[in-house]
C-alpha cells in the first residue's frame, strides 16, 4: 500500500504543520462546512477539543448516531451542500451504518468522520475498535482509513469531491486517534487532484439528437423524472420546466423526484409506481415514448418488469452509466448530468423540424384527462363533527393549512402509509423541499431529518409527517429539538398500526395481523411535554383543523398526535408483481381489482 | 423476452495500489451476484502505485457490461477493459502440478509433461512438480491427463492477460 488519496503537490516551504484534529477542521472549513451533526466518544475527543476552540463550525449534538446521519442527509438534500457527520469509533460508527446506506440509496452527498483506535492498536480488538472501513465499504461510495498524517488533509478534500461528484453519495473517513492527536501537514484543496477527475465524459450529442427525434415522433409521450433532477441542482428543475413548456408533454415523477416539476401544474400527473396515481400509471403503461430523466427504474416504480411500459421507445438520461440498461432495456441511453442534458435536449428540440403530432398529443391529453377524472385519491370522509378522522383527511388538511401560511415549507416523513399519502397529497412547487427515505425506506428517518432541515433553514416551516410506529424509532431526537429550540412540527398520523404492514397483511396474508398492532403506545402529548415541547391531540373531525392551525401558529416545537381511522389502506396500489394496468383502487373508485400472484407474494 | 447466452470474459483493470481496493472489487462481484472464475493482481508500474487486476467472469453480455460499468464507478479503479469484447488478446496462466506415482504411470506422466513442454521443477524418487504455462484450456487438459497418473495437488495462478498488437489497456 503506497497511497490512499489522490495525488498532491506538497510545497515544502509553505506547508503548515498542526495537530491532526486542527488540520481536519481547517480542511472542513476550506470545504465550506458550517454545520456538523455528531456525538462524542473517546476516539474523537481530540476532534471535539479542537471544535471547542474554534468558531467557524457549529456542532449539533444529536441523541443517536443514526439520527446524526439522517439529519445531515436532510441538511444536504435541502441545501444542496454536503452533509457532515462526526461519530466515535466502534458503536458510534456502527450506529451510523443505516444512515450511510440510506444516503447511498438516495444519492445524498455526505462526509462521515469516524474515530478509530490508534493505528498501532488496529487489529487487536482494542476497546471500541470496529473494522469500520470493512463494515462501511458496501454502504459508502468510498471510504478511507487515514494511516499517515500526510494523508489526512488530502483525504478530506478528496472525500468532499467524491461525495458531490457524479452520482452523489456518502464517504467515510476513519480517523485513528494518533492521527488526530499527532501533527500533520496542512494541504490546501487546490493542491489535491481528486480521483473524480477520471470520471465524466462529454455528453453524446448524437444520442441526444436521436432521443429528441424519437420525442418528436412520439404521439403519446411521457416524462418520467427522478431524484437525479434534484441532485443536479435547481437549474435542472428550471430546465425541466422549460422542456415541458416547449413540448407540452405530461410529466410523472418518482418519490425522490417530487418537487423537480411543480406539483400544482396541470401537466403533472402525480407520482407513478406502487402508490402512484391512476393517470400516471396508465400513462406509463400506454405511452409510446418514455423519457426517463434522472430516475432509475426502481422496482417500486416498474412493477412487473415484462409489463412495464410495454410499447414505448425508452430514453434514459442518467449521470451513472451503470444505471442504464440495469433493469429495463432502453432504446437510447444518455450518460451525463441531467440538467446539462435537458439543456441540450432543448437546443436540439428547437433545431429539429417542428413537432408534427400536435393532434395526437391532444388526443393523448384527452385520454389522460379521462383517467384523471376518476379522481383516484378521493376518499370518503364522514363529515359529522365527531367523526373519526381519516388519515388522508389529516394529511390533506396539513398540506392545505401549511400552504395557506405562505411560508417556505420543508416536509420530512417517516416510512409507511403516511409517507405515501404525503407523497400523494402534498404538491411541491420547488425542489429540495421534500425529505423522505426512498431507496432504503428507513423508519426513523423523519424526525432527525426535520432536525437537519430546521438547522439548515431556521426561519422556514419544517414539518415531519410521521407514523406512530416509525416515530418511536428515533424519538430521542426530541431532545435535540429541545436543546436547539427547533420549532419543528411533528404530525403523528396515529392509526395504532404499522399501517403499511397491516395493509399488506390484509391484502396478502388473509388479514392475519401478525405483530403489526402498535400496542402500549406512549401518551404522545405527555411525551412531548417531557421533552419541553408542546403536545396536542386531535381525535374527532371537528378538532382537526383547529389543532393543525394551533401547531402551525406556535413558534416552538410541537408534536401533534392525530388519532385516525385504524383500517384505512393506501390506494391506488399496484401489488408487487403486477403490471401498471392492474392497479387496486380505493373503495371510492370501485373499479376492478387485481389479484396478487404467488410470485407477487415473494416480492416485497 | 429473448434468452441471452452466457459466456466467459476476461476483464482487465488498473487500480490504485491501496488497501481496500481489492476488497472493493471482490465485494462488488459477491454483493451483486456476479461470479469470479479467477483473479490475479500485482503492481505493474515502476513505483508500485498501480496494480493490474485480471478477472475471468461468466455471464450474459449485458451482465458483463453491467459488471464493467459498476467497476468503473469504483474510486480506486482508473481503467476497465473487457478484453474479450475488445478484440484479440493473450491470456496465460501458470500451474504447479504435483504427481506422485511410480513405474509405468510415472514414466507416462513425464512423457506427457514433455509433450506439453511442462518443466519438472521438483523431482524426488516418488514425485514430480511440473510447472506449466499456457492458456486455461491447455492447463485444464494437462491436469485431466495427469489425474489417472497420480495427480495429488494443483496450484494455479489465475489468468494474466493483455491485448495483442501495439495498443495498451490505456488506449481503448
Ligand atoms: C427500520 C425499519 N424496520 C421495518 C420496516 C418495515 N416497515 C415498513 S412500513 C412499517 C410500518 C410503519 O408504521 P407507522 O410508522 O405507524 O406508519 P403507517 O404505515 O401506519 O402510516 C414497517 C414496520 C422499515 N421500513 N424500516
Ligand atoms: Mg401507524
Amino acid at each position: 500500500m503506497t497511497r490512499t488519496t489522490g495525488s498532491t503537490t506538497l510545497d515544502a516551504q509553505t506547508t503548515t504543520t498542526l495537530p491532526g484534529a486542527e488540520v481536519l477542521l481547517r480542511a472542513l472549513v476550506e470545504q465550506g462546512v458550517e454545520v456538523i451533526f455528531g456525538y462524542p466518544g473517546g476516539a474523537v475527543l481530540p476532534i471535539y477539543d479542537a471544535l471547542f476552540k474554534q468558531n467557524h463550525i457549529r456542532h449539533i449534538l444529536v441523541r443517536h448516531e443514526q439520527a446524526a446521519v439522517h439529519a445531515a442527509e436532510a441538511y444536504a438534500r435541502s441545501t444542496g451542500k454536503v452533509g457532515v457527520v462526526l461519530v466515535t469509533s466502534g458503536p458510534g460508527a456502527t450506529n451510523a451504518v443505516t444512515g450511510l446506506l440510506d444516503a447511498m440509496m438516495d444519492s445524498i452527498p455526505l462526509v462521515c468522520l469516524s474515530g478509530q483506535v490508534p493505528t498501532p492498536l488496529i487489529g487487536n480488538d482494542a476497546f471500541q475498535e470496529a473494522d469500520t472501513t470493512g463494515i462501511t465499504r458496501p454502504v459508502t461510495k468510498y471510504n478511507y482509513l487515514v494511516r499517515r498524517p500526510e494523508d489526512l488533509a488530502p483525504a478530506v478534500h478528496e472525500a468532499f469531491a467524491i461525495a458531490r461528484s457524479g452520482r452523489p453519495g456518502p464517504v467515510l473517513i476513519d480517523l485513528p486517534k494518533n492521527i488526530t492527536v499527532g501533527d500533520a501537514p496542512y494541504v490546501e484543496a487546490h493542491a489535491v487532484t481528486p480521483r473524480t477527475t477520471r470520471m465524466g465524459s462529454q455528453p453524446d450529442r448524437a444520442a441526444i439528437a436521436r432521443a429528441v427525434a424519437a420525442m418528436k415522433a412520439g404521439k403519446r409521450p411521457l416524462f418520467y423524472t427522478g431524484g437525479g433532477v434534484i441532485n443536479s441542482g435547481p437549474q435542472a428543475s428550471a430546465a425541466l420546466r422549460r422542456l415541458v413548456d416547449l413540448t407540452g408533454f405530461p410529466v410523472t415523477s418518482t418519490l425522490m423526484g417530487l418537487g423537480a416539476f411543480p406539483g400544482t401544474d396541470q401537466r403533472f400527473l402525480g407520482m407513478l409506481g406502487m402508490h402512484g396515481t391512476y393517470e400516471a400509471n396508465l400513462a406509463t403503461y400506454d405511452c409510446d415514448v418514455l423519457i426517463a430523466l434522472g430516475s432509475r427504474f426502481d422496482d417500486r416504480v416498474t412493477g412487473r418488469l415484462d409489463a412495464f411500459s410495454p410499447s414505448s421507445f425508452k430514453i434514459h438520461v442518467d449521470i451513472d452509466p451503470s444505471q442504464i440498461n440495469k433493469i429495463v432495456h432502453v432504446d437510447e441511453g444518455i450518460v451525463g448530468d441531467v440538467g446539462q442534458i435537458i439543456d441540450l435536449m432543448i437546443e436540439e428540440w428547437e433545431k429539429q423540424p417542428a413537432y408534427a403530432h400536435k393532434s395526437d398529443l391532444a388526443a393523448w391529453w384527452a385520454q389522460i384527462e379521462s383517467w384523471r377524472a376518476l379522481d383516484c385519491l378521493r376518499f370518503g370522509q364522514n363529515k359529522a363533527p365527531d367523526a373519526v378522522i381519516k388519515p388522508q383527511q389529516a394529511i390533506q388538511r396539513i398540506y392545505e393549512l401549511a400552504r395557506q401560511t405562505g411560508r417556505d415549507t420543508y416536509v420530512s416523513t417517516e416510512v409507511g402509509q403516511h409517507q405515501m399519502w404525503a407523497a400523494q397529497f402534498f404538491r411541491f412547487d420547488a425542489p429540495n423541499h421534500w425529505l423522505t427515505s426512498g431507496g432504503l425506506g428507513t423508519m426513523g428517518y423523519g424526525l432527525p431529518a426535520a432536525v437537519g432541515a430546521q438547522i439548515a433553514h431556521p426561519d422556514a416551516l419544517v414539518m415531519d409527517i410521521a407514523g406512530e410506529a416509525s416515530t418511536l424509532m428515533n424519538i430521542q431526537e426530541l431532545g435535540t429539538i429541545a436543546q436547539y429550540r427547533l420549532p419543528v412540527k411533528i404530525f403523528i398520523i396515529n392509526n395504532h398500526y404499522m399501517g403499511m404492514v397491516r395493509q399488506w397483511q390484509e391484502l396478502l396474508h388473509g388479514s392475519r395481523y401478525s405483530e403489526s398492532y402498535s400496542d402500549a403506545l406512549p401518551d404522545f402529548v405527555k411525551l412531548a411535554e417531557s421533552f419541553h415541547a408542546t403536545g396536542l391531540r386531535a381525535t374527532r373531525l371537528d378538532e382537526l383543523d383547529a389543532t393543525i392551525q394551533k401547531a402551525l401558529e406556535h413558534n416552538g416545537p410541537v408534536l401533534v398526535d392525530i388519532c385516525v381511522a385504524e383500517g384505512e389502506n393506501c390506494f391506488p396500489m399496484i401489488p408487487s408483481g403486477a403490471a401498471h394496468n392492474q392497479m387496486i383502487l380505493g373503495p371510492e373508485q370501485e373499479a376492478g381489482s387485481a389479484t396478487i400472484s404467488k410470485e407477487g407474494q415473494m416480492l416485497v | 423476452m429473448q434468452v441471452e447466452v452466457s459466456g466467459s470474459a476476461v476483464i482487465s483493470l488498473l487500480v490504485d495500489n491501496e488497501s481496500g481496493a481489492l476488497a472493493r472489487i471482490v465485494e462488488l462481484f459477491s454483493g451483486r451476484g456476479y461470479n469470479i472464475q479467477s483473479l490475479t493482481v500485482a503492481p505493474v508500474d515502476e513505483h508500485s502505485q498501480t496494480s493490474r487486476v485480471n478477472i475471468v467472469t461468466t455471464g450474459t453480455q449485458s451482465s458483463i457490461w453491467q459488471v464493467k460499468t459498476q467497476l468503473e464507478r469504483l474510486v480506486p479503479v482508473s481503467r476497465v477493459v473487457n478484453l474479450t469484447a475488445e478484440g484479440p488478446y493473450v491470456a496465460r496462466e501458470m500451474a504447479l502440478v504435483k504427481v506422485v506415482s511410480s513405474g509405468e504411470p510415472r514414466t507416462e506422466a513425464l512423457r506427457i509433461a514433455q509433450a506439453f513442454r511442462a518443466r519438472a521443477v521438483d523431482t524426488t524418487a516418488s514425485s514430480f512438480v511440473f510447472e506449466l504455462t499456457g492458456s486455461t484450456d491447455k492447463l485444464d487438459s494437462f491436469i485431466e491427463l495427469m489425474r489417472p497418473l497420480g495427480l495429488v495437488e494443483v496450484s494455479r495462478t489465475g489468468v494474466a492477460s493483455i491485448c495483442r498488437g501495439p495498443q495498451t489497456i490505456q488506449n481503448f
